[in-house]
């Protein structure tokens, strides 16, 4: 397995106040790896830097071995980093299959429409429905679904399950599973820790906006006091 | 003679027609403001400028290339969007991230630099442009005359709209537009390239305003300032049709043309006031407009 993201260093800001204080990452291709934190310790805006959005960044982000700080937003999916943000950014005006076939296939092995139909029936049957007519259940698979279509080698998810129902969370569970096995690498940002534990190979701890601690997923019990004290569960 | 609520059928039905051409040009219009103020957030007042611009190119170019109203029709469009399309590049663009104030400040300031040039070069007075050989003439309805050009302006008009909404409806490009009209960071987190989106829109936009000029250069008489005298009311029907609304830009414009007409035959005195007065009771009672998503 080599590296497939490598974030060293990573600083951002949010016009004058300073969020990122020297982010650390790495992620190997086909692993599964769960940042976690309270609220507000700059999960998302790690997530945001790393895909581009937040352009007042400082550090070292490599993709396949691509630089990829100089990249514009809208090459990032390009060189193969999906991202499916928090609010998952479901278009009302846009029918379900429509959101589906939105994002440009940016390589060859994605996955067919029929392929997503067969993991996610909710969506075939709703296709011609308003995005937003959905549940959130729904609106976070389409979400993930119209990501999947476009054959990116990196899932980076942002609060999949938030707000859910359980029976839909495990639903998720199953899809990242599936996921996993096909080889697809993802990052995963969640407070659902015993969701996360799952599905991921590895866990990253933020507090303050820098990674304080981090272990491969076999270790969790060992590592609960230490969880418990940064989480406040 | 037939008489229709007291007024004579031919004069009820001639205002109809030319509610009707009116609304074709503020439909045309406030299409194209919908579209970049949807996408775009800025309220382009150098709509009516680039309108001018159209209607004046076709003008210049016949007088001096002796190029044919069909030539200056699909041309002239193509060149004021490439105009559009430079300005939004070059200088618009700076603008995304300040208030949209600025933006409406900038168009009001390019508005009015496009109309003191020509105004400059070619002074302030009306110049007449004859209608094609092809379109002269006029179709006898039976109840009416109509001129033959006035019935292409109204189906030309029709087709562009129609091809318009259906370009943003039911087309993939259409489909990114609409997406990023709603979330712009998203869409171009999935590979799409919205700068690029945003100066294609500005350019259809400005494309359209000349496009409409073209249209209305055989109409009305070229001038520098035809353009500013058109704007104010077409803003009146973006704003009684519903901001970002396509359909409703279009149906309203349609809607509020006829209205116009029709008050000319009723209550002359009223005619030229009767939008607006359409426009504070929609703004007074739905201040989303007509067809507005978003209250």
């Amino acid at each position: 397995m080599g590296e497939m993201l490598h974030v060293r260093d990573l600083n951002a800001w949010y016009g004058e106040s300073h969020v990122l204080h020297g982010v650390d990452l790495s992620i190997s291709d086909g692993e599964v790896v769960t940042i976690l934190g309270r609220n507000g310790v700059g999960k998302t805006t790690t997530l945001r830097a790393i895909v581009g959005i937040l352009r007042q960044r400082k550090g070292h982000i490599s993709f396949k071995g691509r630089d990829m700080i100089p990249v514009p937003l809208h090459r990032t999916a390009r060189y193969g980093i999906g991202y499916v943000p928090e609010e998952r950014g479901i278009f009302s005006t846009l029918t379900v299959e429509e959101n589906l076939l939105l994002p440009p296939v940016v390589a060859g092995d994605g996955m067919s429409l029929d392929e997503i139909y067969a993991l996610f029936p909710n969506l075939h049957e709703r296709k011609t429905s308003p995005g937003t007519k959905l549940s959130g259940g729904e609106q976070q698979m389409l979400a993930i679904a119209r990501i999947l279509r476009t054959g990116v080698d990196m899932l980076i998810l942002d609060e999949p399950t938030e707000g859910l129902a359980p029976v839909i969370v495990q639903r998720i569970g199953e899809v990242l599973k599936a996921l996993k096995e096909r080889g697809m690498t993802i990052l995963l940002v969640e407070q659902n820790f015993r969701f996360a534990s799952k599905v991921t190979d590895h866990f990253y701890l933020m507090d303050h906006g820098e990674v304080v601690g981090q272990f491969p997923v076999q270790e969790l019990p060992d590592q609960m006091p230490m969880l418990n004290r940064v989480l406040g569960v | 003679m037939t008489m229709i609520f007291g007024i004579p059928l031919q004069a009820f039905l001639g205002q109809l027609l030319v509610g009707l051409i009116n609304g074709s040009f503020y439909a045309i219009l406030s299409l194209g403001l919908a579209i970049i103020f949807g996408l775009l957030r800025v309220i382009n007042f150098a709509h009516g400028a680039q309108y001018m611009f159209g209607a004046f190119l076709a003008l210049l170019l016949l007088k001096h290339w002796q190029v044919s109203y069909w030539v200056a029709i699909l041309a002239v469009p193509v060149i004021v969007a490439a105009f559009g399309a430079i300005v939004e590049r070059t200088m618009l663009r700076r603008l995304y991230d300040l208030d949209h104030l600025y933006g409406l400040l900038f168009t009001f300031g390019l508005a009015l630099v496009i109309e003191g040039t020509f105004r400059y070069l070619y002074g302030s007075a009306g110049q007449p442009y004859a209608p094609p050989q092809l379109l002269t003439g006029s179709f006898n309805l039976g109840f009416m005359f109509l001129p033959v050009y006035r019935g292409w302006v109204v189906v030309i008009s029709l087709v562009a709209c129609i091809g318009t909404w259906l370009l943003i409806e039911k087309t993939k490009l259409g489909s990114y537009l609409r997406a990023a009209t709603e979330n712009p960071v998203i869409v171009q987190s999935f590979g799409i390239n919205v700068p690029l989106l945003l100066t294609l829109v500005y350019g259809l936009g400005a494309g359209l305003a000349a496009f409409a000029g073209v249209l209305a250069a055989p109409i009305y008489q070229v001038s520098p300032s035809m353009g500013s005298n058109l704007i104010i009311i077409v803003f009146a029907v973006v704003v009684v049709g519903g901001m970002g609304s396509i359909m409703g830009a279009i149906v309203t414009g349609y809607m509020l043309g006829i209205a116009e007409g029709l008050t000319k035959v009723f209550y002359p005195e009223a005619s030229n006031i009767v939008i607006f007065i359409i426009m504070a009771i929609v703004l007074l009672t739905r201040p989303a407009g007509l067809f507005g998503r978003d209250a």
